[in-house]
């Protein structure tokens, strides 16, 4: 919120000093029920858009939850919590778990490292900045589906890129969509590419709100830039990291393209993998809604991956708040 | 020093975009080599051939035309409209409306996918264009970046001034408003052109992929062969990025300038 004159812009200006008492015109009132109400119909459009195709849909997924509900033949009894019982005890389930956990640790946590680097880099007043905060911004306007694909051929098992580079090396060739840690590791990779100029360009705008002359006296001080970069620079854009922090939670949590996408041959049956070894929790939404038509059991995934949501969000909001603060 | 490590990461950010190209103009016999050759094949055309001959990708570019491009003349309409009352209408609310704005963009609505699913069934929307359409007509972001747009570019004297004339909010709205925040709103259209024209996972669930896809479902339909046509699939890809890495060239500045605005405010 900026400067902003207190009421202006309203009847009043016109109808002061009041001449004589007379019934309000229609043409009045009519400016009245325009000030007072236009406002509500200009922010309208969004709320309903995001009330009928966002809100409703994700809080109707909990009464789904509960059902026996076919996609297409649609609901056929209600089973009260049998879908989430039988989540729990789901190997694949736990599985997908342990490969969204693992994925999001991997992808988020060197990036924003590496983010906050290249943030400090592009921050050091260089030539032709314009073209480097392009450059850096570059992958995150691709769309996933051409990077996944990109990425599946430079992991290829055969003639991939990286086995190539490897090899020159003398390391053996891997088998980037066999291995567990491997295809995490492929995984990650293209989240990082993709994500990490964003959010330095985040920091990079966080940065060059410091003020300059606490790093001067610093450095007058005789502080290393290294610790000038941790003990000013850090904890002074603590709330961006924590929104980028529980930003890359929330999406982090829900991937689904990259991982659909790496595995070309198997993007039909949304498996990740022959064994699962790279199956996030939506595509195992995706695989049981979408391929397997049973509603019920998708919507408790998502319900379920919901209340995850919230609960690492909330997490690492007091744990990026304790650990800053600190610093 | 540091400019070698920009170098580096530039390297890193451009370098799968032309591996993609370069897969495209080679034969698929080329990709057995041990150390791939970093020069183009002279197999293009070719390979681009085939992506048309596989996929309707005349259609599907149509398709990823008329939803990006009406997903984006809405944002920039209704996203300056929300923008515009938020920054310069008084009317109680509009803080905690416009907290409300920002905090939905927090929401994960991709879980709600089923019965949004069931909805658009039940509209008959499957496999239509519009059950992409109407659910991206505004969104969180284009009502936030239109807001600082407005607060920024519309005097507010001259929004009173209007109001003093007789003008309706409406006609101040687009009179007075909307043509001094016009720069600010090309971008956030285009922006919003780019990241309707990459959405995926809601146009594979809801759309055809044999009737009516767009260009993101037909590069999944083009990766989802039995066997693997690297060349294919990649040509695909270079086809669908051209669009969007045009725009970015043209508009990188003010993109940028948008995005790390919306930080420091935010």
């Amino acid at each position: 919120m900026t400067v902003a004159p207190a009421r202006s812009g309203t009847e009043s200006g016109r109808s002061v000093p009041p001449p004589r008492v007379d019934p309000p015109s229609w043409r009045h009132r009519l400016g009245r029920w325009d000030t007072r109400y236009t406002p509500y119909l200009a922010i309208a459009p969004f709320f309903v858009v995001f009330g009928i195709f966002g809100l409703y849909p994700l809080l109707y997924t909990a009464w789904v939850s509960l059902h026996d509900w076919q996609l297409v033949d649609g609901a056929q009894g209600f089973v009260g919590l049998e879908n989430f019982r039988e989540l729990f005890t789901d190997p694949h389930f736990w599985n997908a778990l342990g490969n969204t956990v693992s994925l999001f640790v991997l992808s988020t946590v060197p990036q924003l490292l590496a983010a906050l680097a290249l943030a400090a880099l592009l921050d050091r007043g260089l030539r032709g900045r314009a073209f480097w905060r392009a450059g850096v911004l570059l992958p995150n306007v691709i769309s996933v589906a051409a990077v996944a694909l990109v990425f599946a051929q430079l992991f290829g098992r055969d003639f991939g890129i990286v086995n190539g580079v490897l090899g020159v090396f003398g390391i053996d060739p891997v088998d980037w969509r066999a291995e567990t840690w491997a295809s995490h590791l492929a995984i990650s990779s293209m989240v990082m590419w993709r994500w990490t100029g964003y959010n330095a360009l985040i920091y990079l705008a966080a940065m060059q709100s410091v003020p300059k002359d606490m790093y001067e006296s610093a450095m007058l001080d005789g502080a290393s830039r290294w610790r000038v970069f941790w003990s000013i620079t850090v904890p002074s854009i603590r709330p961006t990291i924590l929104f980028t922090v529980i930003v890359s939670t929330i999406g982090g949590m829900q991937l689904f393209v990259e991982p659909q996408l790496f595995d070309p041959g198997g993007t039909a049956t949304g498996t990740g993998g022959a064994d699962r070894q790279f199956q996030t929790l939506v595509m195992y939404l995706y695989e049981k809604g979408f391929r397997l038509f049973d509603a019920g059991y998708s919507s408790a995934i998502a319900w379920v991956l919901f209340m995850l949501i919230l609960l690492v969000a909330l997490l690492n909001f007091t744990l990026t708040r304790r650990i800053a603060s600190k610093g | 020093m540091a400019y070698a490590m920009l170098v580096i990461v530039l390297v890193a950010s451009i370098f799968p975009l032309y591996y993609s190209f370069l897969i495209a103009s080679k034969d698929n016999s080329a990709l057995g080599d041990a150390v791939p050759s970093l020069i183009p094949g002279g197999n293009l055309f070719e390979n681009l051939g085939r992506v048309f001959d596989t996929v309707d990708f005349w259609l599907a570019m149509q398709n990823s035309l008329i939803v990006a491009g009406t997903v984006a003349v809405s944002n920039v309409v209704l996203g300056t409209l929300a923008g515009f009352a938020f920054a310069r209408l008084r009317f109680p609310g509009s803080n905690s409306l416009f907290l409300v704005v920002v905090g939905t963009s927090m929401v994960p609505t991709q879980l709600g996918v089923i019965p949004l699913y069931m909805l658009m069934s039940d509209l008959d929307w499957y496999g239509t264009l519009q059950a992409v359409v109407v659910p991206a007509l505004i969104g969180a972001f284009s009502v936030f970046w239109m807001r600082q747009a407005c607060e920024e570019s519309v005097p507010f004297e001259l929004v009173e001034a209007a109001r003093v004339d007789g003008c309706s909010v409406l006609r101040t709205f687009w009179h007075v408003a909307f043509p001094a925040v016009r720069p600010q709103a090309a971008v956030m259209g285009m922006f919003t052109f780019m990241t309707a024209w990459n959405d995926f996972f809601w146009p594979l669930i809801v759309l055809d992929p044999n009737d009516s896809p767009t260009v993101q479902v037909a590069l999944s339909t083009l990766a989802s062969g039995y066997y693997t046509d690297y060349s294919l699939m990649l040509s695909g890809a270079s086809l669908a990025v051209l669009p969007v890495v045009g725009i970015f060239l043209l508009l990188a500045r003010q993109i940028v300038g948008g995005i790390m605005q919306g930080a420091v405010k935010g």
